[in-house]
């Protein structure tokens, strides 16, 4: 349970720690334009943002085992959907059949292809959540949420809602363990069955931790009041998000990127 | 020049405020913390507090002490002004919790450490939690700073000022709560059983902490618990029964009510028991033995 590291804040002092969150963010989205920009025949598109990768990991002081970490928790997924291709992919040349099993080039391809781009992009983004704490990307988001408080959008609201769900995700991971242990103490079985029948023996395992959770949100709402939090009115923030001229560099570099990418696809004649 | 004389008319104008708070109605000095017939239901049917009188002077050390639904944690609610009393009122250093506007004047003066730590702290980065409080208030970015190295040197926790509250202790994730609390610059410091989740460790570095404040800053200490050798070296004791206060009294005098105490479901210190159990078997021992160490002096005296 608590080995999965996707989404936990790797402190350090690094260039890429000191960015501005809601240019990290922005810079996030923008390579995730960059990795679908890549033209499906031609994986050179690929390694260019995987060399990119490399790069800011290594200006992050992040270890480079930490992104293997990040991918495990989506192993599952990445693996579904590439299995899914192979399979039931009919168009292009069928390179192996046997039986009702026809796989074809295309499909190979396809799934390769899906497979990267899943996983540059868990890769990428989990990269923004190594070198930004929570409370950062959420006054991150908050400051590019900003324009939406025309429409009354409780920004404030919202990015005080994330941030908390954020810092509550390990304790109530911690908490999940616990209950499953004490329900295996009492003769609970977690591992046999089919699929449904261990579906609902998590129902023990949900449910006293959904009360456990209110009755959290209720000591946590109490805590707070008690510290004088009362909404957005005249609050004012310790960290006070500034932008300088890092965040120019990060936005150059990211340009070039996708300029990068875009020229790569056009270099083998076929444009996106 | 016409500023100054504005500031001269404001600063009169606050030193009459402040010292009007001071007086109640019938022009009496106004204790810090004053509950008058308080009473509170969260059912509407069965009290949790009964008409509950009692006065914290500034600067004491008290402690509360009752069993689990005594009304212990309703009553640190009602310091705070986290509930409104159904009847009577809460005074706290001249405002009223009746008042909307007095609200956030109480909680500024009131600062509450509950039970469970981990879900007290609302950041990850322990900084960031403390900043929580101030942040709220709307104070100065700098300010802020200077609150937060002040909070964090008053808990002892300066060197983790940076890192994530997921990977301390109980103990010193409780320490946080209390920075978070103190970074409010509170007169008063409840700590609503801060103690019981925590091992004997954690315990007494808190209880260190509330003792060093209360010497050094001069905070009020309400200390709310059912273990009952926490209150040794307290002021006041003030003892609840089922919402209703059943005794006030210093620690010695307490102690001496062992059939209240008793009948309250609480248990007495060990070293107590043992003294007044030697006692009933004829051996003369002077009331009021709360600790080991003294019992152990009051035995070597004995020939």
């Amino acid at each position: 349970m608590k080995d999965i590291t996707f989404g936990q804040y790797f402190p350090a002092k690094s260039f890429v720690h000191s960015l501005n969150a809601s240019v990290k963010i922005l810079l996030t989205i923008a390579f995730i334009v960059a990795v679908f920009l890549v033209n499906q025949y031609y994986f050179l598109g690929f390694a260019l943002c995987f060399l990119f990768i490399l790069i800011t990991t290594a200006f992050a002081k992040i270890p480079f085992t930490k992104l293997l970490s990040s991918v495990r928790a989506v192993v599952f997924i990445v693996v579904f959907s590439a299995v899914l291709q192979v399979f039931f992919n009919k168009t292009g040349k069928v390179v192996f059949s046997w039986r009702f099993i026809k796989i074809t080039d295309a499909g190979v391809y396809t799934a390769i292809y899906i497979t990267v781009r899943i996983l540059l992009i868990v890769i990428g983004a989990s990269l923004l959540t190594y070198t930004t704490s929570p409370v950062e990307i959420a006054d991150g988001l908050e400051f590019l949420l900003y324009p939406l408080k025309v429409i009354r959008f409780p920004v404030h609201e919202f990015a005080l809602i994330m941030s908390i769900a954020l810092r509550f995700i390990p304790t109530l991971m911690n908490e999940t363990g616990r209950i499953i242990k004490a329900q295996k103490a009492r003769g609970a079985d977690f591992e046999s069955g089919n699929i449904f029948k261990r579906a609902k023996a998590l129902i023990p395992v949900l449910i006293p931790l959904l009360i456990s959770a209110f009755r959290r949100a209720d000591e946590l709402a109490d805590a707070m009041d008690a510290r004088c939090y009362a909404g957005s009115k005249k609050r004012t923030k310790y960290k006070k998000a500034t932008f300088s001229f890092r965040d120019a560099i990060g936005f150059i570099t990211l340009g070039g990127l996708i300029a990068g990418v875009v020229l790569l696809n056009g270099f083998f004649g076929v444009i996106v | 020049m016409r500023y100054s004389c504005k500031n001269f008319v404001f600063l009169i104008y606050y030193l009459y405020s402040q010292i009007a708070n001071a007086f109640d109605e019938k022009g009496g000095l106004m204790a810090l913390i004053e509950l008058k017939n308080v009473s509170f239901s969260y059912d509407k049917k069965t009290d949790a507090i009964k008409n509950l009188s009692l006065s914290i002077e500034r600067g004491e050390k008290v402690a509360v002490i009752g069993h689990n639904g005594s009304g212990k944690s309703t009553l640190a609610k009602l310091f705070n002004a986290l509930i409104k009393p159904d009847g009577g009122s809460v005074i706290v250093d001249g405002f009223s919790s009746d008042k909307k506007e007095d609200l956030f004047e109480i909680r500024k003066r009131v600062g509450v450490v509950f039970q469970n730590p981990e879900n007290q702290l609302v950041a990850s980065i322990v900084e960031d939690d403390v900043a929580f409080g101030p942040e709220n208030l709307g104070i100065e970015r700098e300010e802020i700073g200077k609150r937060i190295d002040f909070a964090l040197k008053s808990v002892d926790m300066e060197d983790f000022r940076f890192r994530s509250p997921e990977r301390l202790s109980g103990g010193q994730k409780q320490r946080i709560a209390i920075a978070g609390v103190l970074a409010l610059k509170p007169e008063v410091l409840v700590l609503d059983e801060a103690t019981s989740m925590l091992d004997p460790k954690g315990r007494k570095e808190i209880l260190g902490i509330a003792e060093k404040l209360n010497r050094e800053q001069g905070t009020t200490i309400i200390n709310i618990t059912h273990y009952i050798e926490e209150i040794v070296g307290y002021k006041k004791i003030f003892l609840l029964k089922d919402g209703e206060l059943v005794f006030c009294g210093t620690p010695e005098e307490t102690f001496k009510k062992v059939d209240l105490i008793e009948s309250c479901g609480l248990i007495l210190p060990r070293a107590t028991q043992i003294a007044n159990k030697l006692k009933r078997n004829g051996i003369p021992l002077p009331d009021g033995i709360l600790t080991e160490e003294r019992l152990l002096v009051e035995l070597c005296k004995l020939k």
